[in-house]
């Protein structure tokens, strides 16, 4: 998009009838990097293409736990997403004191879009740069929603946000229907292969890549990378389900994940990820 | 006016009293006022004035029954006696209370308002009786640390997903669950009857009858109850909060029919 007289302040519309400011935020999480979310009746997968801003630096943390039963994926100014998730975190907490029942993720995804929208309408505020994908469970089983720096948010099966999400969004399409009765493992393979679509030239590997899941009965946590690996070899059929398995309870107890160095070869700032500080994206 | 440096409470003059002050019908000795005295606190209402005695509850094999009587107490009279003690709060749980029973009132328009709020989310998450019991738990506790508690001592039950659930909370925030709960002074005389003849499972009727029971020996030794009770049903198809009913006392003890008999001096 062009610059134009009416793209200054956020509180000024365009006669298209357009806030320029708002387009522009999400202009920014279609430069971050990609970050796909899908879901089964029982578990939601989130993953993460992890780009780190030099070969010298850790990747940029973009999976974060909200509570036990509530996970985010973001894209965009990663600063901006750690400032909603510490707001998604105190309101989860203090909805767990008052009640000792977890918070609704329909509703805490709600609370947000409120909070964005209200930067969308105050001359002296910006929008968030950040997009959200929160994976959740509530009375009614796991969602998976997207929250957007416009205030809006919706309700998906699959999607993909970020640098060519196209690519994975191409490959969710032609999956989706038969993710409702797909296995956790199945499902974290699905979301692998959405991955490789937005990496496409580089190879999978734990160094590029992020997944978390939550479940019904299984809390949110990031894979380990150990975990992770084991999951892209079974991509080419190098290991099973029952393996992936073996050694994903193997690793549960450090469900924490710790990144250190960088990708070996994993391509770090390659391809066009746009003009943009290095610094502030993902 | 005298005002003298705070020693917890002092006297105001005459005039004072006039305008400002009033004694409640209590006989307590400190007055109740609206002005905050300087230098001293604000002193809140200290002590109830209609108030409501025993609620009892207990679980049984399908759901949660909980009983009160429909007394409303002024001090040593009793005044009311229709008044409902126990109240339908969502679709699935029922709140008793003992004490106040204008707090117990504030207490469910409180409520109401919160289930409405969440209903109208209409999104399939409701609040089942645990939240509303820790809700409650909040209130109380929060009202108790500001030196104005709601003066009551709550009993709620309810059944979600098949699982019965009965908890109580009191005027200072004190909460907890269990299979068989009684406030006031049902706690010193309901309780050593539920703990030695409740059983799990119990069917609706056993239930009934040692709700019944329990309330007929509270008819019979607490002054502020009566003979009019009512018993909630709460299952997971719903709440049946039934109306008023007598229980059947017996007075014809042999100790009853010569009193003076065996108490000499007596008239």
């Amino acid at each position: 998009m062009f610059r134009n007289q009416y793209d200054t302040d956020v509180t000024t519309w365009s006669p298209a009838g357009r806030l320029h400011q708002v387009e522009y935020a999400m202009e920014a999480v279609k430069q971050g990097s990609a970050a796909i979310g899908l879901r089964s009746r029982t578990h939601v997968v989130l993953a993460t293409v992890n780009k780190a801003s030099s070969e010298l630096s850790a990747h940029q943390k973009k999976l974060f736990k909200i509570d036990d039963h509530i996970g985010i994926a973001m894209a965009g100014l990663t600063a901006d997403g750690r400032v909603l998730s510490r707001y998604m975190r105190s309101e989860c907490i203090n909805h767990n004191f008052v009640y000792e029942s977890p918070f609704p993720v329909g509703r805490l995804v709600v609370q947000v879009a409120d909070k964005a929208q209200v930067c969308t309408q105050r001359s002296w505020k910006r929008p968030y740069g950040v997009g959200l994908l929160v994976a959740g469970l509530d009375e009614t089983g796991p969602h998976l929603y997207q929250n957007c720096p416009s205030g809006n948010y919706s309700e998906f099966m699959a999607f993909a946000i970020g640098s060519r999400s196209q690519a994975a969004k191409t490959y969710l399409e032609r999956k989706f229907e038969s993710f409702m009765d797909c296995s956790k493992e199945e499902l974290v393979r699905h979301a692998l292969h959405a991955v490789k679509e937005s990496l496409q030239e580089e190879d999978l590997s734990s160094a590029n890549c992020g997944v978390a899941i939550v479940g019904i009965g299984e809390p949110f946590v990031i894979l380990d990378p150990k975990t992770l690996q084991a999951y892209i070899e079974s991509l080419e059929g190098g290991k099973d389900d029952q393996q992936v398995k073996v050694e994903a309870e193997e690793e549960r107890p450090a469900a924490i994940i710790e990144r250190q160095g960088t990708a070996g070869g994993g391509g770090v700032g390659v391809g066009a990820e746009g003009e943009g500080p290095t610094d502030m994206e993902t | 006016m005298r005002w003298e440096s705070y020693n917890g409470g002092h006297e105001a003059s005459e005039e004072e009293k006039q305008v400002y002050v009033g004694r409640s019908l209590m006989a307590s000795s400190r007055p109740f006022t609206l002005m905050p005295t300087p230098g001293g606190p604000i002193t809140h209402t200290q002590h109830p004035y209609v108030t409501g005695t025993s609620v009892l509850g207990l679980k049984y094999k399908d759901g949660v029954l909980i009983a009160a009587d429909t007394a409303g107490s002024y001090g040593s009279t009793t005044r009311y006696k229709s008044v409902e003690r126990l109240k339908q709060i969502s679709n699935n749980t029922v709140l008793g209370a003992t004490g106040e029973i204008s707090d117990f009132q504030a207490l469910t328009q409180l409520l109401d308002r919160l289930i409405v709020t969440d209903a109208m989310w209409d999104d399939g998450n409701n609040l089942g009786p645990l939240d509303i019991h820790n809700f409650l738990t909040r209130v109380m506790y929060n009202r108790r640390n500001k030196f104005d508690p709601l003066w009551n001592s709550l009993i709620l039950g309810g059944v979600k997903n098949g699982v019965k659930y009965l908890g109580s909370v009191s005027m200072i925030g004190v909460h907890f669950v269990d299979q068989h709960i009684a406030t006031g002074f049902g706690i010193h005389l309901a309780q050593p009857i539920f703990r030695s003849e409740w059983k799990e499972n119990m069917t609706l009727e056993e239930g009934r009858k040692l709700l019944e029971k329990a309330l007929l020996v509270l008819f019979y030794r607490d002054r502020s109850a009566i003979n009019k009770i009512q018993i909630a049903n709460i299952t997971e198809d719903g709440v049946r909060i039934s109306q008023p009913y007598a229980l059947k006392p017996t007075w014809n003890f042999k100790a009853f029919k010569n009193p003076s008999s065996a108490t000499p001096g007596t008239w």
